[in-house]
């Protein structure tokens, strides 16, 4: 691994930086170092990217008669490094599909560093250069940003904010008021593997064969839904508290009765197996590449080809419908041995159990 | 999943409890023991395939519920030490003991550690010979042999910085204390198929023929508790009170004998007291006089310590089958699992939270 990291930062990276092989405090004191740093460094990942002349700020022309999409995110992932990804794939990918979940189509993002003293050179080029591969994958630029160094202990390793803006076409609405009795709710893949591949490393548990992430842009799924005809209703992504929270949500808002059925949930193997180990179910655990989409039944089918086609997204799968009205906003779930029960938002974070 | 899916299967689930439907004459009250299957019970429905007559009651066998208030103040004040490493499983972090949890004590600057295993403390002692690794043993029979190796090990390798705080308990004392209440109303039990795959059944024979009831040892997939209830219903409407084993592709009659033996090396059986039950003559584990140097109670002078429960929580009457979660005056509302009361509400496995996941829309 430290090879490797070494590898990265020889061939993409041979620069002055190198007399610091850590982030120290002065690389954030608004000096020469500091300039260095961004210039150098953060710069040289994101070149090309930011339109106009270097200023406080970036001064960017949007396109006529479309409405703004405006989102923000910050990523404090422990460990920075999990398979299949790293926090610089999050830091893209999370505000990335904020923004499509809105029907929006991602355009700029911010890039803020909080940087603890210490943090390897090496590893802050490979956070920059997964930033970079992660942006042009989702067809956005990162136009501005800042940086800070915080003293040894104060942070952990690298915390990353980004802001983004995206433009919704006209004539387009993608809202948790639009959901209505009879829509189809879908999935665009197997649940849970971003959750369990962060568990894994963190708790130094191996399997088999390495769970990795998720992480994904959404957009250009987004894009086929549409392309393909969908009156899309609504779109929520499946981070945090998993697909629980996000059907919670969606019910709450809307007075709604949800139904799904837990075995139409597509969830792999080997996440099924991790999560029996150590107690969690499925439906709470997050995702970075998956959401929730509320389309009518009618055009269900139209919408699964659409995503089925996307590669990454061949799991796509119908899980339930929107039975109707509910004062309380409730989702039912009916379990694998076919009883109804509710399915309701985790309290706190899910913990390890005992036996 | 092998030795899942197969048990989960909604053919055989409806099978099973159509032949439960055709066992039962009569009203009878199941107590199923442990935590897992209350879980089980509630998250698949299982409840509510059984016919009317029989009611499921929510057993003492949560080892995060029963863990007594003063040890989990016990467990605050250590982890609050300076240069204290302090280890835990999960879920007992959120445990209200009677001045905080140890997330609180997480918070306040303490270095906890969730751990899944306890001989990972071991690793931790090793690399830390300047800090106190202590561990939280809780548990039944099912963590004792592992909290038991690491004890075991400890001394061997003679780590000096690794201790153990003991609460573990003992299911077949609980048994008894239930079916010794004069208020009990549990007529058969399904006993926990992990806690016999340790120790096998032997405690649990002369148990059943003591009371005269029904004791079917049993698994923990869907097929598995139906299973349980349909040997136990059996039994009991033909008048017959027997141990049997449902669980029979984990369980042996004689059980894991060199766990067993490692146990009985390094615990004695002790009085322990159960949170919301009060104190069970030797329902217990502590560690032997000969591992005393690796008790934590002990080194942390603390062994004195108590403290009183909240009174409002029903949690005792709960983990005796004499009241459901959803009678208590302060569910969902004074007691959730944001701000519990008592630990059934906490564990996931506790009875009042599986309630309050899965069966709020009842209160």
């Amino acid at each position: 691994m430290t090879d490797k990291k070494t590898d990265i930062y020889d061939v993409a990276c041979p620069l002055p930086i190198s007399d610091y092989p850590v982030v120290t405090l002065a690389h954030g004191g608004g000096g020469r170092l500091m300039h260095q740093l961004i210039e150098t460094v953060i710069g040289r990942a994101f070149a090309g990217m930011a339109p106009g002349e270097q200023h406080d700020s970036a001064v960017l022309e949007p396109p006529a008669g479309q409405r703004l999409a405006l989102t923000s995110d910050s990523f404090v992932v422990r460990p920075a490094f999990f398979p299949g990804g790293s926090i610089g794939h999050l830091a893209v990918n999370g505000t990335v599909n904020d923004l499509a979940m809105s029907g929006a189509v991602p355009r700029w993002l911010t890039c803020s560093l909080i940087l603890e003293e210490g943090l390897p050179m090496a590893d802050l080029w490979r956070v920059l250069q997964d930033m970079r591969t992660a942006a042009e994958a989702a067809h956005v630029a990162i136009v501005t940003g800042d940086t800070k160094v915080v003293d040894k202990g104060k942070g952990d390793g690298i915390y990353i904010n980004t802001a983004g803006v995206g433009f919704v076409p006209a004539g387009r609405v993608v809202a948790p008021s639009r959901v209505a009795a009879g829509d189809a709710i879908l999935v665009n893949g197997d649940l849970g593997r971003h959750g369990m591949a962060i568990m894994a490393v963190r708790e130094g548990l191996s399997f088999e064969s390495a769970i990795e992430t998720d992480c994904a842009p959404l957009t250009a799924a987004v894009e086929a839904l549409f392309a393909a005809g969908v009156d899309v209703h609504c779109l929520r992504d499946l981070t945090r508290g998993g697909l629980s929270s996000c059907l919670n949500e969606i019910a709450w808002a809307g007075k709604l009765a949800l139904e799904v059925r837990e075995r139409a949930v597509p969830v792999r193997e080997d996440v099924k197996a991790a999560c029996e180990i150590l107690g969690f179910d499925p439906l709470y655990v997050a995702n970075e590449g998956r959401f929730a989409a509320f389309v009518p039944e009618s055009q269900a089918e139209r919408a699964l080809a659409a995503l089925r086609q996307m590669p990454g997204f061949e799991q796509a799968a119908l899980i339930g419908t929107v039975k109707g009205p509910d004062p309380r906003g409730k989702v039912h779930l009916t379990s694998k041995v076919g009883v109804a029960r509710v399915l309701d938002m985790i309290s706190g974070e899910q913990l390890p159990r005992i036996c | 999943m092998k030795y899942m899916d197969e048990y989960r299967d909604e053919e055989g689930v409806a099978k099973l409890a159509e032949a439960i439907q055709r066992a039962v004459t009569r009203p009878w009250v199941v107590m199923e023991v442990c935590g897992g299957q209350t879980h089980a019970i509630v998250k698949f429905g299982l409840d509510e395939l059984l016919p009317k007559q029989i009611t499921l009651v929510h057993g003492p066998g949560c080892p995060v519920c029963v863990t007594p208030v003063e040890m989990i103040d016990k467990a605050v004040q250590i982890a609050a030490r300076p240069g204290v490493v302090f280890c835990s499983f999960g879920d007992m972090l959120r445990v209200p003991g009677s001045r905080g949890d140890l997330f609180g004590a997480k918070a306040a600057g303490a270095d906890l550690r969730v751990v899944y295993s306890p001989l990972d403390c071991l690793k931790i002692a090793a690399e830390n010979p300047a800090k106190q690794v202590v561990f939280f043993g809780v548990g039944f029979e099912t963590t004792a042999p592992a909290n038991a190796m690491a004890v075991h090990l400890a001394r061997e390798k003679g780590l000096k910085n690794f201790s153990l705080l003991v609460s573990h308990v003992l299911v077949p004392p609980a048994i008894d204390a239930i079916l010794s209440s004069p208020r009990n109303r549990v007529q058969g039990f399904l006993a926990a198929g992990h806690v016999c795959a340790v120790m096998g059944t032997e405690e649990y024979h002369p148990l059943a023929a003591k009371w005269k009831v029904p004791i079917v040892v049993t698994g923990f997939e869907p097929m598995d508790i139906l299973e349980g209830v349909l040997m136990t219903v059996r039994q009991l409407e033909e008048g017959r009170g027997e141990c049997e084993n449902q669980y029979a592709r984990a369980v042996r009659r004689g059980g894991n004998l060199g766990a067993q033996a490692l146990m009985r090396k390094v615990f004695k059986v002790v009085d322990r007291k159960w949170r919301g039950v009060g104190e069970i003559p030797m329902s217990g584990y502590g560690l032997a006089d000969e591992y005393a140097a690796f008790d934590a109670d002990k080194i942390y002078g603390l062994s004195g310590y108590t403290a009183a429960e909240d009174a409002e929580c029903i949690s005792g009457d709960v983990m005796r089958g004499n009241a459901k979660p959803l009678d208590c005056q302060a569910f969902g509302t004074r007691c959730t699992p944001e701000k519990p009361l008592g630990a059934p509400m906490v564990s996931s496995e506790g009875a009042c939270a599986a309630y309050y996941r899965y069966r709020r829309q009842e209160a």
